[in-house]
């Protein structure tokens, strides 16, 4: 049985990490596709990036139902930390989530399984948290959409290989939709459903 | 010691996360009114509560924070705000708009032009544009839903049969990416196409109504308007008194109780730095005065 004292640490400085992380992903969120960088340190289960847990420990709370993919819920190890950290409640439904965090992408299930909101209230949607392996090198996606002064290239390794090809669905849902921010250790790239896919490359 | 000891720019951490939460979506969907549960603060409603509040939670300590009430950094509001945060988290704060990275207005938007670094937080006191056609939430809700906006254009058309142009000089309506019709806060119309395509984020924060909406850097925002009656707009046809600009917004002071009166720029910063520059308006509070005296 893990006790509290062998859970890792979250912030050192709840206020000032939390206000840091906020502005990178407030940012990355502002400008889709521009890589932003976490600074803040922080404890973290094994499955979790740096940036993952920072974003978790910034934005979730007990308003917040979070949902974890097979991956992060193979050990009680995430949603222990999650519960004992934020007081997020850890739920099995995806599709009334705030927050779904993914640690094997290539398991991400189909987005309609998330929340897209409603046309009323589209705020009332899902945020995927997608930990891939790069977002420094790979393949070059071209973006656009508000935010974005012309495109903008985003250079990632990721999973799914589609991802962008399944966030089309966000142009015909619109204003309901998903948004994603991509995690790589500590570079967060955020995805929100108004970016669309101008053109892809090696 | 029985001093009060607030939290980092007063908010408690977890509203700071719930409104954070709401500025995040409010992003991802432009234009979009994200309700959030606004807290009462310690000014009243009407003071730029709503402002205040996105403020808290996007400031930091590295943060250079300027605030301005109808352009000016030396008027009640725009002070108290200032040492408001000077006070609760620290921040250097400055009146200088391009030493700033956090700017929260009330009303206008500064004339010299904002870059990426910057957050322009507006204080909003009614975020619905459709709420004076329509009083029903419900109602106005499902219109947003649904892109049905002709009610706004009837209400401008009134205006054009009413007086034969667009009479609306404040609040005037926008689209934004073309989608969502959204309340600029009182703002003249003269500021209006500053929001098309600007590199800073512009946050909006409304306490009353908790409300908060956003417009990601280099989103269009258009002005609604007709074919033959075209966008225009407006400011008072004369140069600044005190620096002579002849492209900035222009406030009207009474100088007396004759109807004496001088125009000066409303953003305070930009024509102080024009004087310091050298540039010099007629500094004339009443020419006319002046002659029927002789």
């Amino acid at each position: 049985m893990t006790t509290v004292a062998e859970l890792p640490a979250g912030f050192a400085d709840k206020v000032l990490s939390a206000q840091t992380t906020f502005r990178s992903v407030m940012d990355a969120m502002a400008r889709p596709g521009s890589v932003q960088r976490v600074t803040a340190e922080s404890g973290a289960p094994a499955a979790l990036m740096r940036g993952t847990a920072a974003i978790a420990l910034t934005l979730f709370d007990h308003d917040t139902p979070v949902w974890l993919d097979p991956l992060m819920s193979e050990t009680p190890d995430v949603g222990k930390w999650l519960k004992f950290h934020t007081s997020a409640p850890v739920i099995a439904d995806s599709s009334v989530c705030s927050f779904a965090l993914i640690g094997d992408p290539r398991a991400l299930p189909a987005l309609d399984r998330f929340a897209f909101g409603t046309s009323e209230y589209p705020d009332r949607s899902t945020t995927v948290i997608l930990q891939v392996e790069s977002l420094a090198q790979g393949s070059a996606f071209e973006l656009s959409g508000p935010g974005i002064d012309g495109t903008a290239v985003l250079r990632a390794t990721l999973q799914p290989a589609d991802l962008f090809e399944r966030l089309a669905i966000n142009a015909t849902l619109f204003p309901r939709g998903i948004d994603v921010v991509l995690v790589a250790d500590d570079a967060v790239v955020a995805i929100p459903r108004t970016t669309r896919l101008a053109a892809k490359g090696d | 010691m029985n001093a009060p000891v607030y939290n980092f720019a007063y908010l408690d951490e977890q509203t700071k996360r719930m409104i954070r939460r709401a500025i995040l979506k409010a992003i991802a969907i432009p234009g979009y009114q994200v309700p959030f549960a606004s807290r009462e603060m310690p000014m009243p409603y009407g003071w730029g509560t709503g402002g205040v509040q996105v403020t808290a939670a996007i400031l930091g300590p590295s943060d250079v924070l300027k605030v301005i009430d109808q352009g000016s950094d030396d008027t009640t509001n725009a002070i108290s705000i200032r040492k408001f945060f000077a006070r609760t988290a620290g921040v250097a704060t400055t009146t200088a708009t391009a030493d700033a990275t956090v700017i929260q207005t009330r009303h206008r938007i500064p004339e010299a032009p904002l870059h990426g670094g910057q957050v322009l937080v507006y204080q909003v006191p009614i975020p619905e544009p459709l709420r004076f056609l329509e009083p029903r939430e419900t109602e106005t809700r499902r219109m947003h839903a649904l892109a049905e906006y002709g009610l706004m254009h009837v209400k401008l058309y009134e205006d054009i049969a009413r007086f034969g142009h667009i009479a609306t000089s404040y609040a005037y309506p926008v689209k934004v990416n073309a989608r969502y019709v959204m309340d600029p806060s009182p703002t003249p119309k003269f500021d209006n196409p500053k929001m098309d395509n600007c590199p800073a984020l512009q946050l909006f924060g409304a306490g009353r109504e908790k409300r908060i909406y956003a417009i990601p850097p280099y989103t269009s925002v258009v002005s609604l308007d007709f074919e033959d009656h075209p966008f225009t707009r407006y400011r008072f046809d004369a140069p600044c008194a005190l620096c002579g600009a002849d492209d900035s917004y222009l406030d009207e002071i009474v100088t007396d109780d004759q109807g004496s009166r001088m125009f000066v720029c409303s953003d305070t910063d930009y024509c102080e730095n024009r004087q310091a520059q050298g540039h010099r308006g007629s500094e004339s509070a009443a020419p006319h005065k002046e002659r029927s005296h002789g």
